[in-house]
């Protein structure tokens, strides 16, 4: 678990109750409440403000906050992506919003060999407390260059952080927890996920801490490992096999890539000696990838079949939906999956 | 070549500024009905500065373009079936159903894309127009982009390799005042687009892209500079989009009505219907280009809904050029799947 100088008690009581609300309001709720407790905390991305955000994250924010806190940029994620660096480095807390994952691409310079490099090239004299928030999420047509999902290339780069929530409560709680770390986080959010609705805490000073895995099922006959929507899936498919096959599975959510709770990874897996570890994105280097080598290190002698994997299948993401779905890491995909590891399926 | 409105031509021009009107608000009709899916860029109120820019292209000049392209694969005669099977997702789309609305192409054409990422098709269109003049080929390329474009990092880079190496190709800015919801004023510190290309010492000139004979006459002259002389520039030809982004957003919480009624009073379309009264064609004429696009379209649809979804069992086509099922034989088979039965055994391995 990660803890910065500025965190408060985690496991505080919630005087304020809960509320459900979307994903989105989650992630609202936590830009929120932090810039009402920071005057340091900022937001700045591409259609933040006057549109109030191009998936309505932002909505409302620049009415209250005005246009010096929430801030439209020209469309440019190198430089004011780079500019929440430079920014974040004076000790300011920017919030870049970026419309999608794969816009980062065009402002990876900055993310990699900027924002990561920050705080050891020059021998932790300077920090770089700078929150990436970008969603993410295949499966609405949207082709090649729209649909893609490269978390374990940033969740592999030292100097990062990378949080992943798959539900609001954690959306609101990690969120949080990304702006009051010193740290570059990257905060993976998804549009399939964005209309889901959720209890979530109200206390502003509850997050979720930065490096811990949840148990998003308890079972006993197989663990999935995943983040993101892959959680979502993977939830419904155990519900799904509950009742059609009595099978019991446990779903591990990791809530965080890096650091990753490999601690709970593993408990999980001693206690069901199989593991199916799920993303939305290609598996051949990806997350699942290094899961599979953590869990065969940690857990060789609890293992009863090897590792398995499920992801996206390794083409750029056709257009046509039938090719689409037959691409994509669907519950169908992830059901074959475990129903033939735990030999219930040829 | 410049076309004046006198040139018979010119009906066959309005034509296609028919054509794209009527495909656009069948596309908007099919994507509402669920039938086309994805993001869909609609150019309705761009058609003058479309086809004017077309026009001005030699049969064998290249054109690249950003996502909002279903005007400028039908001005450069890809065929409407072609497009709306795209759209639809078809095999027999012009990129076979892979690609959809953002990513046309038709290489018959010299037409090279459609992409989505916004500046991503800039460098490419320099780097087509050096291998023009590696090959002392007598040609140059359009390329197309947006407003919102012209403030990423890949436009100066673009224009100074191009000016720098004097390459033949003319960088088209469609100023339809806005990037999404962002107006030039708000997003530019230089909002006379074409004056940046002054930075580069290339010529920089602004047209209004509503004018049909304007804009010929401008992009022609441009085009042969940059084929004869290798003089590469900028065009900002100004108009306005009259639906949203794109189909999923209404258009209005950053513009008002007033102003989109405004801009629709200057229909390009009518505009060009009056010049083409003024020299002398019928209003018969007129009608039956516009039914003759009423047709096209119809027949577009109709193809398109008969023509079956590409093999599932295909679907890694074209990801590896033919051949390369030799490098990913040795790739074992394993968790979730071996790269190699993935790639060429079909698509899914199991
Ligand atoms: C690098 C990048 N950032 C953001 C986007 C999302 N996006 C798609 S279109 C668009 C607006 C572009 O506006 P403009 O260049 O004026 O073209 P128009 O849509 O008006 O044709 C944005 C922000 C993208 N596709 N690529
Ligand atoms: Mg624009």
């Amino acid at each position: 678990m990660s803890a910065t100088t500025t965190d408060p008690p985690v496991a505080a009581p919630a005087p304020a109750g809960t509320e459900t609300m979307t994903y989105r309001e989650a992630l609202r709720l936590a830009m929120r409440q932090e810039m009402e407790r920071d005057g340091r905390v900022f937001v700045m991305g591409e259609e933040v403000g006057l549109f109030d955000g191009s998936y309505k994250v932002t909505a409302g924010l620049l009415e209250d906050f005005g246009p010096d806190r929430v801030r439209d940029t020209p469309i440019s994620e190198e430089g004011f992506l780079g500019a929440g660096v430079g920014a974040a480095m004076l000790g300011e807390r920017p919030i870049v919003e970026v419309m999608t994952l794969n816009f980062v691409l065009v402002a990876m310079d900055q993310v990699i060999n900027h924002a990561a490099k920050v705080g050891a090239m020059f021998g932790g004299e300077v920090r770089c407390p700078l929150v990436i928030r970008t969603p993410n999420g295949a499966g609405n047509q949207l082709t090649a260059q729209h649909s893609q999902s490269f978390d374990g290339w940033f969740a592999g780069t030292p100097g990062l952080k990378v949080v992943a929530p798959a539900n609001p409560a954690d959306a609101k709680g990690l969120l949080k927890a990304a702006i009051r770390d010193d740290d570059p986080v990257l905060v993976i959010e998804n549009l399939p996920i964005y209309k889901e609705k959720g209890e979530v805490e109200l206390d502003p000073e509850l997050i979720t801490p930065i490096g811990l895995a949840a148990l998003a099922r308890e079972g006993s006959d197989l663990t999935v490992v995943s983040h993101s929507f892959a959680t979502v899936r993977a939830l419904r498919v155990a519900e799904k096999l509950a009742a059609e096959h009595g099978v019991s599975l446990e779903v591990v959510d990791l809530r965080s890539l890096r650091p990753l709770d490999v601690e709970t990874v593993a408990a999980s897996v001693a206690k069901t000696n199989r593991a199916i570890c799920v993303e939305e994105g290609w598996p051949t280097y990806g997350v699942t990838a290094e899961l599979a080598a953590r869990i065969q290190y940690a857990c060789f002698d609890d293992l009863d079949a090897p590792v398995e994997r499920v992801g996206m299948a390794e083409v750029p993401l056709p257009y046509a939906k039938e090719l689409e779905l037959a691409a994509m890491p669907t519950e169908g995909r992830i059901e074959a999956a475990i129903l033939r590891q735990l030999e219930l399926a040829p | 070549m410049t076309i004046t409105a006198s040139d018979p031509k010119l009906i066959g021009l309005y034509g296609s500024m028919a054509l794209i009107r009527a495909f656009e608000e069948e596309a908007e009709r099919q994507y509402k009905a669920a039938r086309i899916g994805g993001y869909c860029h609609l150019s309705s109120g761009q058609e003058a500065a479309t086809v004017g820019t077309v026009e001005a292209l030699a049969e064998e000049d290249l054109l690249v373009t950003g996502y909002r392209c279903h005007g400028f694969a039908l001005a450069r005669g890809v065929p409407a079936e072609a497009v709306m099977a795209e759209l639809y997702g078809r095999r027999d789309g012009c990129a076979h159903g892979r690609g959809g609305s953002m990513h046309l192409l038709d290489v018959s054409r010299g037409y090279y894309g459609g992409w989505g990422i916004v500046g991503g098709q800039l460098p490419i269109a320099t780097g087509m127009a050096l291998s023009l003049v590696r090959r002392e080929a007598p040609q140059a390329v359009l390329c197309e982009l947006g407003d919102g474009a012209v403030n990423m990092g890949a436009w100066h880079e673009s224009l100074n390799l191009a000016a720098v190496w004097r390459l033949p190709v003319v960088f088209l800015v469609i100023n339809n005042l806005y990037g999404m919801g962002t107006s030039v004023e708000r997003a530019s510190a230089e909002p006379d687009l074409f004056k940046r290309a002054g930075s580069y010492r290339m010529t920089g000139e602004r047209v209004d892209g509503d004018d049909l004979e304007a804009v010929i006459e401008a992009s022609s002259r441009l085009l042969e500079e940059a084929r004869s002389e290798r003089r590469p520039a900028v065009l900002e030809a100004v108009t306005y989009r009259y639906r949203g982004h794109s189909v999923a957003d209404a258009g209005l919480a950053y513009r008002t009505r007033e102003e989109i009624e405004e801009h629709r009073q200057v229909d390009p379309l009518e505009r060009t219907r009056t010049l083409l009264r003024g020299h002398g064609v019928s209003a018969e004429e007129i009608e039956a280009a516009d039914r003759d696009a009423a047709a096209t379209v119809l027949r577009a649809t109709e193809f398109a809904e008969s023509n079956p979804a590409p093999d599932v069992d295909r679907l890694a086509t074209g990801v590896y050029a033919p051949g390369s099922d030799a490098q990913f034989e040795r790739m074992m088979p394993g968790s979730p799947f071996g790269e190699r039965e993935l790639v060429f055994g079909g698509g899914l391995g199991r």
